[in-house]
């Protein structure tokens, strides 16, 4: 369907229950649903004649730390036929497991296996589910927002050793981040203290 | 008597001169013939996406640049677009054209060094000699724009940072005039080349079902005969005041993928010399002093502009809370930011989609069956860079 609207409505009527939330933002089709629908919700949009979501775009997840819920896992689809996009997305806790989308789309190998290096999320089903563009043996899940922006290890070639070694980050000067929030309008410690 | 099958384990890069940049491929022969292959990725990643969450919207810019290098300006586009969204800001018509004109430069730039390297890798030495004369043509245009040859950083949020230099638009004229030509000679020694034919022709066929399951866009997708270019089908800047054609492969093969790209080369050509006559004098960025920086002549004179200067450089401007897509069309294929902004001066989350990453995923696909020879040349086709397959 090429009107957004009514690919709204189509897919509320069709989904029902399974469809959590929807909206339109930004001329894309976003809609909210659970985890354990997820595959449901994909076959649907993928093979219905008057949505044909046939192309996945991109998966990604997003940490919110201080959510109970702590990540969000998005998947974007593109419509060749209908020229229109759709933003799936659902929030897990840390533990959860997604299930894999490799079966329905391939592409999907390598987007879930780049969510799992960064993120830690688990994929269910997924035929090769290891590390991909961190290095060899790493450790942590860098996109997390409690992982360091400068990391836990160093690379460098010893001439002693003659070889890579790993050592632990070592700088000059620590990374430093400036409170720029405009005071005008209240920066965090004299909201604070004046709250007091 | 059933016979026991050996493979041979080759490790093809990752410091290779035909892996085009740094790729472990790690292929399963058998006899001359590539049973599997397992890319390893990710020996460029440099955590572009975690950088760009501590930095400003005005600091993300740059490194952008060093995602797909051969194309640095596409990419800043596509950032570019999407805080322009969020903000509801609009782009002033000049800017709009410059932002286009320097896009299809960065498309040039980004096909000579594909097509040529391509060329290369299957034995024609000449093509990369002619080609990369060329280019050091276009990144002089860049450098006079910017500063800098590979790294621009010149695009803005709500325009461009520095008009045209003077003289600049006529030595692009210039170069328009003469680089048909030198398609045309790329053409002579390519084209109908035996070799060049009989090492491409037939070699990674991706079907159109193919190209869509692996998620293909940009040449890879048109090669297989899908009519498909987000410049023309979700429009964005002012390329729907230019003129110009989309064109489309039969087969989906390697030889395709080249014809493709020789033709787009014409076609940017020609959107370039559209926006030389098309575009009008005026601002090049947004007049919000909020979001651009006042010109170094008024700080010495305005309060005004000197505390804007002062927010602008330190805490930068502030993006309410919003999340989008926006995918521009790279030489590559589609390029898009997903972009969540909280409110602060920093994007929250900024997922960076590459064209390549997907491309490259379907190595094994593509070349199961094929010959350890036809690796560089289906490899060459997809035009991997990894500055933005690691990002």
């Amino acid at each position: 369907m090429k009107n957004l609207n009514d690919l709204e409505k189509k897919i509320n009527s069709e989904l029902t229950t399974k469809v959590k939330s929807t909206k339109i933002n930004h001329n894309h089709i976003c809609i909210n649903i659970e985890n354990e629908n997820l595959l449901e919700v994909v076959l649907f949009l993928k093979n219905n004649n008057q949505t044909r979501f046939k192309q996945l775009i991109d998966i990604t997840a997003v940490d919110y730390p201080q959510n109970e819920r702590r990540f969000k896992l998005v998947y974007l689809f593109l419509s060749h036929e209908f020229n229109s996009r759709i933003i799936i997305d659902f929030f897990i806790n840390e533990n959860e497991i997604v299930t894999s989308l490799t079966s329905v789309f391939p592409s999907s190998n390598w987007m879930e296996r780049e969510v799992f290096d960064m993120y830690g999320i688990k994929f269910k089903d997924h035929p090769n589910l290891r590390r991909i563009l961190t290095d060899y043996g790493f450790i942590g899940h860098p996109l997390r927002k409690d992982f360091p922006l400068t990391g836990h290890n160093e690379v460098r070639y010893s001439e002693d050793d003659k070889k890579v070694i790993y050592e632990p980050v070592k700088l000059e000067q620590n990374y430093r981040n400036f409170d720029y929030e405009s005071p005008w309008e209240g920066t965090e410690y004299i909201k604070k203290q004046t709250k007091k | 008597m059933v016979k026991e099958k050996k493979t041979l384990n080759l490790n093809f890069g990752p410091q290779h001169p035909a892996a085009h940049g740094v790729l472990r491929l790690i292929l399963e022969l058998d006899g001359e013939v590539v049973e599997h292959a397992d890319p390893h990725i990710g020996l460029l990643h440099r955590g572009t996406e975690k950088l760009i969450e501590n930095k400003t919207y005005l600091q993300a810019l740059p490194y952008f640049d060093r995602l797909d290098y051969v194309a640095p300006m596409n990419q800043e586009h596509a950032f570019a677009l999407a805080v322009e969204k969020i903000l509801n800001i609009e782009v002033p018509i000049r800017a709009q054209f410059i932002r286009v004109m320097f896009c299809e430069i960065g498309r040039i730039l980004s096909h000579i060094l594909n097509i040529t390297t391509q060329a290369l890798d299957v034995g024609a030495l000449t093509p990369s000699l002619w080609g990369f004369e060329e280019r050091e043509i276009l990144m002089t245009f860049y450098e006079r724009v910017s500063g800098s040859r590979l790294h621009a950083n010149y695009f803005r949020t709500g325009g461009v940072h520095q008009d045209l230099p003077r003289g600049l638009s006529e030595d692009i004229a210039k170069f328009c005039q003469n680089f048909p030509k030198v398609i045309n000679d790329l053409e002579t020694l390519l084209t109908d080349n035996r070799i060049f034919k009989q090492r491409n022709v037939d070699i990674g066929i991706v079907s159109k079902q193919d190209a869509l399951d692996y998620s293909f866009s940009g040449v890879m997708l048109r090669g297989s005969g899908i009519p498909w270019d987000l410049r023309k089908s979700q429009s964005y800047e002012c390329y729907d005041q230019l003129d110009f054609k989309i064109p489309v492969g039969k087969n989906g093969d390697c030889y395709d993928r080249y014809l493709c790209r020789i033709e787009e080369m014409k076609e940017s050509v020609n959107i370039i010399n559209q926006c030389l006559v098309k575009m009008p004098s005026g601002p090049i960025k947004s007049l919000d002093g909020k979001i651009s920086p006042p010109p170094k002549k008024e700080l010495k004179e305005s309060m005004e502009a000197l505390i804007h200067h002062f927010k602008l450089f330190t805490e930068g401007y502030r993006v309410k809370k919003d999340e989008i897509y926006v995918a521009v069309e790279a030489p590559k294929g589609e390029f898009g930011v997903y972009l969540i902004s909280d409110g602060s001066s920093k994007p929250y989350k900024c997922k960076i989609r590459a064209p390549g990453f997907s491309h490259l995923q379907a190595m094994d696909y593509l070349i199961k069956g094929h010959m350890l020879a036809d690796v560089p040349a289906v490899l060459g086709s997809m035009d991997v860079v990894f500055g933005e397959i690691d990002r």
